[in-house]
């Protein structure tokens, strides 16, 4: 059985499919269609729901609420959460203030984006004080798909909804949050929580070597966290998955430390959750987090499942080569560190063995004279898979005999989009290692990565658009560690 | 009725003029219910107890033969009720909306990868769904045409070719002192409506149907499930409030999932719902054309067209559809804005084995117009003058003869060139254009461009008898009111402009009135909600049932008040009848029934004065055109190829606005969707013919982020329609998608300025970063052999 509150009221559940996603869940079992399904693959937002928890790192006083994509979440995903939908909103005849201000700025036509567009701006409400800049309002609804308005309302609404006049009288986020808190609090948080139906199951378990143990037991089971591909196989290839394991409740696969040497990030936290900490240390992340999914997708995936699932186009993988960070792994109470580089096997296949899985990540620091670039290229800027992604970690000392010239003492190469699995480009690295970046090396470093990569062509990009752009992202890369005055990127200087 | 209901409104004393009456904007009737989730779609309908899921199998091949189709292991699935072939339906199998072509399901002979087979109905979505998966069906694979090239060189049509002809083109093209010839093709588009296609039939004890759906068109939906089932029409009925948007894709595209669940609700006597999985539904249902167009032109030394041939090849798919009125609306949209001394337009109806394209927003229109603004674009390099004066001098004029289009309608109002002026000094486009060129010389990555084009866009169906619409209006005893008619809202504020017109006849406030969900029960043998007419047309009809009413509401007061008809004055609510009495609306409506005078009415309205020969390709197919133009800048990254909108300023006339926030609204979403159609959105199949592109994951239409940020958007002011048209509006659905090819054009210049503006680049629709990329890399080769194939005059 698992427990939550549902717009304030508390609702428990047994005895439900846990292949069950949670918009099926409201909708043919609760009959609240107010949330839509428009496409139940993650990337439209119809679906979106504020998901609020208690957040045992930060303040147990305080309900914190993100928005997430209820279309390929499991329905047990949110055990011990409260669940806000679309319903939950208005009070009486009174429209909560993300909805009033849709109304007033014109922010919907057909109607069937707009829930979703209503519960994204209620997760913005509650993040901000005061109306936020454009670049915050984009980032909270690049998820959001909208075919009739072209946006320019809801931004505009996203702006208003601050305004004092369209607050409604009560706010039962405010007045009731103490009252939700501790219903919270007294629902299962510490001991395994289980959801069966259909005769298949769905485990919660809080440790790592409980996760081994049922490992163990259900050899088939699959282990979910986001569920951000995961759900996929269930809405898409409607393939029916007998035993599900739980990672987001383990505390060694959601911990985020700092070390004198690494940050370790569990394999089980959110982008939302370890961003932060990751673009501290880096800040050359910041651009590729932002566009890495949509915020619903940032605030459900996670490290270990962008690792794992060992996609070909999956995002932080180069990034990481490009840091060389390593995984812990598990394997019972076996734990063994493998670096990343050696952990993709081929497409979809990784070095995980038998019962093993990814419990942390670690990504060592960065020293004072690293330079990290990361570049996604794909059609669109919010939300998109990467036609190529490439980092470029490097390291610029003085010449040893001739020490007013730059030379690159250690390099570190790695592509996304460019072959069966992320890897690095020691062809090109090797080009690079030991020369100044000027024009010379620069292109002889362009030449050596075609002998690097034979990317695919398909939908996303040809194979010759791949091979091309990855090379001149290294023309990129030498004008902005070279000349910071000039303009490099279109997204900085819209 | 015995007792009468209180006729009493309360409303605001000081207000002086209704709420909610023409010319205001007054928000979306559905506002308030859209933000809380309370309206209802297809999909949401509480349904009636022991609803079945129909779901439908797919053919995995391209072309063949279907040797064999075992249905076993389906039929044997769990949940299965019921499972159809085509020998299942008892009436017509084909469902070709013009002509025939589109068969229910397909019949011996597979026409395009994804064609539906058969249908299933089943407990639930999953179960419909995964028994849909297991049919082993054996093919004898064909050979299949996948390109218009191939189609074209198969000679392979749906339809036969047309031509539009003005004068010896090719001899005008001869004579000219400058000549060039290109060819662009130009991308599909995908509806991405946000709902996807759905329908839920519902037995009747007569042995009809009624539908409840997502369409745009439930008077032909409805007679197609007749036809299917063969029963007569008015058994029938068909239930449409609003859809989660339409752009085209539910024309026509949503008959055949609506007539599958019938079928299988009258053979289960069941109520059946169909709903589609996104990537069935995107690949299932047709798209906006994707057209190849060749062009050879002649002009002066300053640009002005002398003389253009053009053909213009669509890629139909596999059936006739719609394509015959697209490619012709294509046609007719080869001149955009520029008079045309001598022309040859000739259309051809490319068949290829796939989906069959159909209606999207536009209707071939945006594809005539791209064509001729890349022709003008080509000109401007060519004769080195900056686009936007070769525009200008190209617009059709009062003078010199000038005012003609290639198809005979005469252009009676030369609205654009004082509208480009306007926006022309409003957008500072000139200061603009010498700030890119600056920023253009100093920087070597980043390229800016900008572009101002143009869009005249001709109002009417082009099948004439489609020009016609009915409503039916009731008012009740307390002086509320009904307002039904043939139109549907798809998210465009149609319904809001119509009961703002009901309101402004009838001078009350418009929440007196409820528009009401489009039934063919009620106003019967309408059009489809398309071609930007639902306004013109319904609300036409609208107003005239709410006159009728009106005025034997007048009579009965003249009459009962003894005074006279001119005394009898309706404003703000209330009905003063001279000195005799000052009533409440509602005070007037209760008092008229007690008197027996009928409080319901029809309303009819049909387009004057158009006429088309298409024989002879000649007449007034247009009631009037729609005009407006766009000022777009993008910044262009010369290593990638990505770029970014940064600014956007529109000026459009939509005549005396019915409701300048809705329209302002139909303008900003269809620059995005016009925006989206030439940039991202790229439709890819795959060598096998499967759609490849098949979800918004790999689909791409814009996001919040690619709204530029400088997004300035005016309606003409002071610009009624000269044509009596309701309140002297001017529709305002489609024309302004095609203000997105300023887009197109403003990434063209950024890119020719690598080439300081001396070669036009060819640049392929949607010019996603690869097509920019590929078109920079072209330019970057020596310019001298470049400019020997561009220009061979």
């Amino acid at each position: 059985m698992i427990e939550l509150l549902l717009n304030g009221e508390p609702l428990q559940i047994d005895n439900v499919d846990p292949n069950c996603t949670l918009l099926d869940f409201l909708r043919d079992q609760l009959h609240q269609t107010g949330t839509k399904e428009g496409c139940a693959s993650g990337d439209c937002g119809a679906c979106t729901v504020a998901v609020g928890e208690l957040d045992g790192a930060l303040d147990e006083e305080c309900i914190h609420y993100k928005s997430i994509n209820a279309c390929i979440t499991p329905l047990a995903n949110v055990h011990g959460k409260h669940l806000v939908t679309v319903e939950g909103l208005k009070q009486g005849q009174q429209l909560h203030a993300a909805q009033q201000a849709m109304v007033d700025c014109h922010g919907s036509q057909c109607g069937f984006c707009t829930p979703g567009f209503v519960m994204s701006l209620f997760v913005l409400g509650r993040e901000q004080a005061g109306p936020p800049e454009r670049h915050t309002i984009e980032a909270a609804l690049g998820g959001n798909l909208c075919r009739c308005t072209g946006y320019r309302p809801i931004v505009d609404a996203a702006v208003q909804m601050f305004d004092p006049a369209r607050q409604a009288d009560s706010d039962p986020f405010q007045e009731k949050e103490t009252q939700w808190v501790k219903a919270l609090q007294g629902m299962n948080r510490t001991d395994e929580v289980q959801l069966k139906g259909e005769g298949r199951q769905y485990f919660a378990p809080d440790s790592s070597s409980r996760v081994s143990q049922l490992l163990r037991e259900y050899p088939e089971a699959r282990l979910v966290a986001g569920a951000t591909d995961l759900a996929l196989e269930l809405t898409q290839q409607l393939r029916e998955i007998d035993t599900l394991i739980y990672t987001g409740r383990v505390k060694q696969m959601t911990a985020i430390r700092e070390t004198d040497s690494h940050l370790s990030i569990g394999a089980a936290a959110s982008y939302s959750q370890f961003g932060p900490a990751l673009t501290a240390l880096y800040p050359h992340c910041g651009e590729l987090l932002e566009r890495l999914g949509s915020r619903q997708i940032r605030n459900q995936g996670t490290l270990g499942g962008n690792i794992g699932n060992a996609s070909p186009i999956g995002d932080m993988p180069p990034l990481l080569l490009a840091l060389d960070a390593s995984l812990r792994l598990r394997c019972d109470d076996q734990l063994r560190e493998l670096p990343l580089e050696q952990f993709f096997l081929g497409y979809k296949q990784t070095a995980l063995q038998t019962g093993e899985f990814i419990e942390q990540v670690l990504v060592p620091k960065p020293a004072p004279d690293d330079c990290l670039r990361v570049y996604k290229v794909s059609k669109r800027f919010e939300d998109d898979i990467s036609s190529t992604c490439g980092a470029f970690w490097l390291r610029l000392e003085p010449h040893e005999q001739v020490p007013e010239q730059q030379v690159v003492t250690q390099v570190r190469v790695a592509f996304g989009g460019m072959d069966a699995i992320p890897r690095r480009a020691h062809a090109c690295e090797q080009a690079l290692l030991g020369q100044p970046l000027n024009d010379n090396v620069i292109a002889a470093a362009m030449t050596a990565l075609a002998r690097d990569f034979t990317p695919i062509s398909d939908f996303r990009a040809s194979s010759d658009y791949r091979l091309k752009v990855s090379q001149n992202l290294l023309k990129r890369l030498q004008l902005e560690l070279g000349n910071d005055s000039l303009l490099t990127r279109v997204n900085q200087h819209a | 009725m015995r007792n009468l209901p209180d006729t009493a409104v309360i409303t605001d004393t000081k207000q002086a003029r209704i709420q909610g009456g023409v010319q205001q904007s007054v928000q979306h009737e559905s506002a308030r219910r859209h933000v809380s989730g309370e309206a209802l779609f297809t999909d949401d309908r509480a349904q009636p107890t022991g609803t079945l899921y129909a779901y439908v199998g797919l053919a995995t091949i391209t072309r063949g033969k279907i040797l064999s189709m075992d249905l076993s292991e389906v039929k044997a699935a769990e949940g299965v009720v019921s499972v159809i072939t085509l020998d299942d339906i008892p009436g017509h199998r084909d469902i070709g909306p013009v002509f025939p072509g589109d068969p229910v399901f397909a019949d011996g002979e597979v026409l395009f990868h994804g064609q539906p087979l058969f249908a299933v109905a089943a407990a639930n979505q999953n179960q419909a769904r995964r028994a849909a998966r297991l049919a082993k069906v054996d093919y004898e694979p064909w050979p299949a045409d996948l390109t218009i090239e191939q189609g074209l060189a198969q000679q392979s049509f749906v339809r036969p070719s047309h031509t539009q002809q003005r004068g010896n083109a090719a001899a005008a093209i001869s004579k000219a002192a400058r000549r060039l010839n290109n060819q662009l093709y130009i991308g599909g588009q995908e509806q991405m409506y946000l709902e996807g296609q759905v329908s839920l039939a519902c037995p009747d004890e007569e042995g009809g149907i009624t539908l409840y759906t997502s369409n745009q068109n439930p008077t032909e939906v409805q007679k197609l499930i007749a036809e299917v089932l063969a029963i007569p029409i008015s058994m029938v009925t068909v239930d449409m409030r609003r859809m989660g948007g339409g752009f085209g894709g539910k024309e026509t595209n949503a008959n055949q999932w609506a007539v599958i669940a019938s079928v299988l609700a009258r053979k289960t006597g069941r109520a059946v719902k169909i709903r589609l999985a996104r990537a069935d539904d995107i690949t299932v249902t047709g798209k906006r054309h994707h057209f190849l167009s060749e062009y050879d032109v002649g002009f002066d030394d300053l640009g002005r067209i002398e003389g253009l041939e053009m053909s213009l090849s669509a890629g139909c798919g596999f059936s006739p559809d719609l394509s015959d009125a697209i490619v012709d609306r294509a046609m007719f949209h080869s001149d955009n804005a520029y008079f045309l001394p001598a022309a040859k337009i000739t259309g051809h109806r490319v068949k290829t084995n796939t989906v069959s394209n159909t209606a999207f927003r536009g209707f071939g229109g945006p594809q005539g117009m791209l064509a001729i603004e890349g022709v003008i674009d080509d000109i401007a390099r060519a004769v080195r003058r900056d686009p936007l004066d070769v525009r200008k001098d190209n617009l059709y004029g009062p003078e010199g003869d000038r005012d003609t289009t290639h198809y005979g309608q005469k252009i009676e109002r030369h609205i654009l060139p004082g509208l480009i002026e306007q926006l022309e000094h409003s957008s500072h486009y000139r200061q603009r254009r010498q700030e890119i060129i600056d920023f253009n010389r100093s920087q070597p990555i980043l390229r800016k461009g900008i572009a101002l084009t143009p869009v005249k866009f001709g109002i009417s169906f082009t099948v004439q008898h489609l020009n016609q619409a009915g409503a039916l209006i009731h008012v009740y005893t307390d002086g509320s009111i009904q307002l039904n008619h043939g139109g549907t809202e798809m998210g465009q504020g149609l319904f809001t402009k119509v009961a703002q017109i009901v309101a402004s006849v009838f001078q009350v406030d418009m929440d007196r009135i409820l528009p009401t969900a489009t039934r063919t029960d009620k106003v019967p043998n309408t059009s489809p909600t398309a071609a930007s007419s639902g306004t013109d047309l319904n609300g036409m009809a609208a107003r005239n049932a709410a006159e009728t009413i009106k005025q034997r509401l007048i009579d009965f007061a003249a009459e009962h008040f003894q005074t006279s008809a001119e005394q009898v004055q309706f404003h703000n609510n209330r009905v003063v009848i001279g000195e005799a009495a000052d009533l409440s609306f509602g005070e007037l409506a209760q008092l008229a029934y007690l008197h027996r005078i009928s409080l319901s009415a029809t309303g009819y309205y049909r387009t004057p004065k158009i006429y088309y020969d298409r024989d002879q390709a000649h007449g007034r197919p247009f009631f009037y055109y729609a005009n407006g133009a766009a000022v777009s800048e993008v910044l262009v990254d010369t290593l990638t190829g990505e770029y970014r909108v940064t600014r956007a300023d529109i000026l459009q006339d939509v005549g005396q606005s019915l409701n300048p926030a809705l329209d302002i609204g139909q303008i900003e979403g269809a620059y995005i969707q016009g925006m989206g159609w030439l940039t991202t959105e790229e439709l890819v199949w795959g060598d096998d013919g499967r759609l490849q592109t098949n979800s918004p994951a790999s689909y791409k239409i814009p996001a919040i982020g690619d709204t530029p940020a400088e997004f300035n958007v005016a309606l003409l002011a002071d610009s009624p329609n000269v044509e009596a048209t309701i309140f002297h509006s001017k529709a305002v659905g489609e024309p302004p998608l095609m203000l997105g090819i300023s887009v197109w054009s403003a990434l063209r210049d950024a890119i020719a300025s690598l080439a300081d503006y001396r070669i036009s680049p060819r640049l392929d629709t949607p010019a996603t970063p690869e097509r920019v990329l590929k078109a920079i890399c072209t330019l970057q080769q020596p310019f001298d052999r470049q400019e020997d194939s561009h220009a061979n005059d």
